[in-house]
């Protein structure tokens, strides 16, 4: 047997994260079955528990930086970063779930596993340094998301969410594996190193033409996955349809994740080509910004509204890429970050008023909601000044960072287009705060029950973030920054 | 800790306390923030004993990082410009907090905790000198305005708070792209450090690059002031807040804006500022003129006292780009007078409401007979507010036309109109609301001052008796800090500044010189 017939210790150290996710996901689908019904209740503990112990590992994997199984996984601080940033998603998600399941009679552990799987493929997105791992770990996450999306199964919204996600999405997924192949076929290699070698060398580099077009193909698969402009067309439709954590969810978890593997091909293996893909990016960031923020003025279904705004700032950190620059990276991360917390928070509050069958789901059912329970508005308050961007949030700092980046690179002209759809988009943040002090209580608001335990953590734990990035956003900034060197 | 740090953080610490307490108990939450705000103005007063005068630039400075990359400071300090306008938001808020004694009694917690967290956030504009933490200031300030405006306003509230906060933030994301610009360019937020650069030449921009960012920091301050053509959000804000509100958004945040103009627009753009300035004082002549004649027509008082304020700060806006010593005096004054006369004309229009029930000044008349302490006070402040000698506006609108009159006689003259016609709508005010028949219902509701009113109108009454006649006790630490940012505004221009016949206050050294 030869020597490294096993791959060595620190290697699957380096895997530990998604191999706990995946044994205790293999477990509570072992479990359901046996127990039924019974244990129902415990299964979001194991899923937090199981969460919880991948974040430490992700964490101690950073300890022992360094690739793993021939190159095919990198575990640096990028990986880090975006490790903890989806684990710290799905435990946000399953803490809001709790009291949704209960009330849609959906406990399953079928729910939890799901969750967990798809977080075990945003894991390997995020840490693959190949090609094919980023697909495979693409593919992960994504089918378990379109599952998540029609988790309810008798309500018609979510199955139409799903299998137009599942459409669509699959049709995405096939233009970035059109464009892997055509890329191993130009430069013999899935490795993102060896590609940036290939393309940046003179002698070997391949017709600038071909690679631009394999550059696009997987621009349009990854364009769809982090909703940005023009192949955000799903995203409302799914968003509304699929059960709200799970809306919650895909706006922050897949979608940072994919953003992780937009920043690691883009800034990484197509570094070489930057000045080619950069003006792709710039339109595809305005135009993201533009119809994100001006189509949300006009909603009133309030997931709707959050799903266009995702769009938005998918726009923001869309400008950050364009700005090509580690600070541009660094500033995408923790946009990412700040972005997760704030719109986690958002969707949950929106979970927690939505009552049995999601009935309420406007804009105007948050009238009110200040007069009967304050702490859940004032929580909510954070997140949409957040949101805009107001200063001492995490959100503020998210866009000053990029917006910085996007100076330094000269983008002077996306800057200001960009900040200015941004004061549009105070407009539909306001009209939320304005209903929820300004208006009488609403059927929704009279009939909400008080806050529970997860959900209060699922809102609180957001909040702080929100704060913390607001007021003392070095460690991470720093963090970063560190991290963000992709093209060695 | 300064002195400086503790009046900034006492409404902060106010604040949380009042968010601490239980929403049962109102009246001991009126009384905290009471407290709150009173121990502030207290220790502000310490502020405008313990200036030097023989100290150049900022003092009371405390400079630590606040985060360390990209570098921003926690850098906050005070001169003759900023003194008084932290003194005026120090001095109103005890006042917002008495006239919302009674009107306000729901959601009482929630208002006086947006009231002490709004000073905290006026305060703070005026002393950051790290241009971030300004902007941070700036739009801290804004979130308990719209939500003072938004919750306890009156019938169309709602569109005017949302109104308010869009054109605020319109203009103030130009601004923070034109701040990141500055800091990719100079490598720090640090305002001081910024003017040093400038100074010695180490950054410099060309024409064009100075006239945009001149512009984007311009076009926010610009309709924060309001200034004509941006005024249209401030006669809803103003008409729909409530008595504090219109009280804090009249008095001290216009002023943010002309603050802004003269602390960073002047020095820190002098091309293009000089450039832009005769259109600016075109716009400005506008709004005084325009800004009276509105208000002469307005059948609801709140309407028209928020078109007076447009009027007064076209002249705070002309004083400021008329580029003289007199001229930039008169500026500040008249920020400080505007903020005593229209702050009492705010809270005199809201003490007739809480008795009327209604601000359409065809409901009222003979009110003088029912009230007439109420119609004293209300007289001094009208005349007050139309510049009569003796009063303070006579002193800022004065300076301002005589700074004005140094550059061009002719602006003065279209100025000037505008104080004619203010005494017009200001005594036709007062002639309907005061004189004449005395309905039934006004008859009825309008009892005279009560002692907790007395308590809020003294002060006001005596700060603009203080400040007509006796300027010495103001002016020198204003002109200190003019005189330096005029030095400042000279940088790279030729411009010929004449030493104006009097200037009294400034030793030979603080002089600009006459090149």
């Amino acid at each position: 047997m030869p020597a490294d017939f096993f791959p060595k210790t620190v290697e699957l150290l380096r895997f530990l994260p998604e191999t706990i996710l995946i044994a205790v996901g293999a477990l509570l689908m072992v479990i359901e079955p046996l127990a039924g019904q019974r244990w129902s209740k415990l299964y979001g503990h194991i899923s937090i528990a199981g969460l919880a112990a991948a974040l430490l590992a992700a964490v101690s994997a950073y300890g022992t930086p360094g690739p793993a199984f021939s190159g095919m996984l990198m575990a640096d601080g990028f990986a880090a970063f975006f490790r903890v940033l989806v684990i710290s998603v799905g435990i946000l998600v399953v803490l809001a779930s709790y009291r949704f399941l209960d009330r849609e009679r959906a406990e399953t552990g079928e729910y939890h596993a799901l969750i967990l799987f798809s977080v075990v493929g945003q894991c390997v997105m995020v840490a693959a340094n190949e090609l094919i791992m980023i697909f495979i770990g693409l593919e992960i996450s994504s089918i378990a998301s379109y599952v998540l999306a029609g988790f309810l199964r008798d309500d018609k919204r979510a199955n139409e969410a799903s299998l137009k996600y599942f459409l669509l999405g699959s049709f995405a997924t096939a233009f970035f594996l059109y464009g892997i192949a055509w890329i191993y076929g130009l430069t013999g290699s899935t490795n993102l190193a060896a590609i940036r070698v290939a393309l940046a060398s003179r002698d070997l580099a391949p017709s600038p033409v071909l690679v631009g077009f394999s550059a696009a193909l997987m621009f349009v698969g990854l364009g769809f996955k982090v909703s940005g402009a023009p192949f955000q067309i799903w995203a409302p439709d799914v968003y509304q349809g699929a059960p709200t954590p799970i809306s919650a969810f895909m706006s922050a978890g897949p979608k940072a994740a994919a953003f992780a593997v937009f920043l690691r091909i883009f800034m990484g293996a197509f570094d070489p080509i930057g000045a080619g893909w950069e003006p792709l990016v710039w339109l595809s960031a305005l135009l993201s910004m533009t119809i994100g923020n001006f189509a949300a003025l006009t909603q009133s279904n309030i997931k709707r509204l959050l799903a266009y705004s995702s769009i938005a700032h998918a726009g923001y950190v869309l400008v950050a890429l364009a700005a090509r620059s580690e600070t541009g990276t660094a500033a995408a991360m923790f946009y990412l970050a700040a972005y997760a917390l704030m719109n986690i928070g958002a969707f949950a509050v929106v979970t927690h008023l939505s009552g049995k069958g999601e009935r309420f789901l406007s804009v105007d059912d948050f009238s009110g909601l200040a007069a009967r329970q304050p702490f859940t508005a004032a929580l909510l308050t954070i997140f949409l000044l957040s949101l805009i961007g107001v200063p001492l949030t995490g959100g503020f700092f998210g866009k000053f960072y990029i917006f910085k980046a996007a100076l330094q690179s000269n983008l002077v002209w996306l800057t200001v287009l960009g900040l200015l759809t941004s004061a549009v988009a105070a407009y539909y943040y306001l009209r939320i705060l304005v209903v929820m002090y300004m208006h009488e209580p609403s059927e929704a608001v009279a009939l909400a029950e008080p806050l529970g335990a997860g959900m209060k953590a699922a809102l609180v734990l957001p909040a702080l973030g929100t704060f913390f990035l607001g007021v003392a956003p070095s460690a991470v900034l720093n963090f970063a920054m560190k991290s963000a060197v992709l093209n060695r | 800790m300064t002195l400086l740090n503790l009046v900034l953080a006492l409404p902060l610490a106010g604040f949380l306390l009042v968010l601490l307490m239980p929403r049962e108990k109102p009246q001991i939450i009126r009384g905290v923030a009471l407290a709150a705000a009173l121990l502030t103005f207290v220790l502000s007063i310490g502020l405008a004993v313990g200036l030097r005068s023989d100290v150049p630039g900022a003092q009371f400075v405390t400079d630590v990082i606040w985060i360390p990359s990209p570098e921003i400071h926690y850098h906050v300090g005070i001169d003759g410009l900023s003194l008084w306008l932290v003194l005026l938001s120090a001095f109103l808020t005890p006042i917002c907090v008495l006239i919302s004694w009674r009107s306000i009694d729901k959601r009482v917690k929630e208002f006086f905790a947006f009231l002490l967290l709004l000073e905290f956030g006026l305060i703070g504009v005026f002393v950051a000198l790290d241009l971030f933490l300004f902007y941070a200031f700036w739009e801290i300030s804004l979130v308990p305005m719209y939500f003072l405006i938004g919750i306890w306003g009156h019938e169309r509230r709602i569109y005017a708070a949302v109104k308010f906060f869009l054109y605020t933030m319109a203009g103030s994301v130009l601004m923070l792209a034109a701040i990141i610009y500055l800091y990719n360019r100079a490598g720090t937020f640090d305002y001081t450090a910024i003017l040093g650069m400038f100074t010695s030449g180490r950054l410099s921009f060309s024409s064009s690059e100075q006239l945009l960012l001149f512009l984007a920091f311009f076009i926010a301050f610009a309709i924060k002031v309001p200034l004509f053509p941006l005024h249209t959000w401030l006669p809803d804000a103003h008409v729909e807040a409530p008595t504090a509100g219109s009280v804090m958004l009249a008095s001290v945040m216009l002023k943010m804006g002309t603050y802004g103009l003269v602390r960073y627009c002047l020095p820190m753009f002098p091309e293009a500022a000089r450039t832009c300035a005769p259109w600016i004082v075109v716009l400005a002549i506008i709004g005084i003129i325009y800004g009276a004649l509105v208000a002469m027509v307005q059948p609801n008082m709140k309407k028209l006292v928020a078109y007076s304020s447009v009027s007064h700060l076209g002249f705070v806006v002309l004083g400021i780009f008329s580029f003289t010593q007199l001229g930039l005096d008169g500026a500040v004054y008249q920020m400080l007078n505007h903020g005593i006369s229209t702050g009492a004309l705010f809270v005199l229009v809201g003490l007739l409401y809480e008795r009327r029930h209604s601000l359409e000044i065809a409901d009222f008349g003979g009110v003088a007979t029912a009230a007439p302490w109420l119609a004293t006070i209300f007289l001094i402040t009208t005349l007050a507010s139309v510049g009569l000698p003796m009063l303070n506006n006579f002193v800022g609108e004065y300076l301002v036309l005589q700074g004005a009159a140094q550059v061009n006689f002719r602006w003065a003259v279209y100025a000037a109109i505008g104080v004619i016609l203010s005494a017009c709508y200001m005594l036709w005010l007062y002639q309907r609301l005061f004189y004449g028949d005395t309905p039934g219902e006004v008859a009825s509701h309008m009892h005279d001052l009560n002692g907790r009113e007395w308590a809020l109108a003294v002060p006001l009454i005596a700060m603009m008796l203080w400040m007509g006649v006796y300027t010495p006790s103001f002016l020198p630490p204003v002109t200190r800090a003019n005189a330096a940012i005029l030095e400042q505004s000279r940088m790279n221009v030729r411009f010929h500044v004449a030493l104006p016949p009097s200037a009294p206050y400034l030793t030979a050294s603080e002089a600009p010189h006459a090149r």
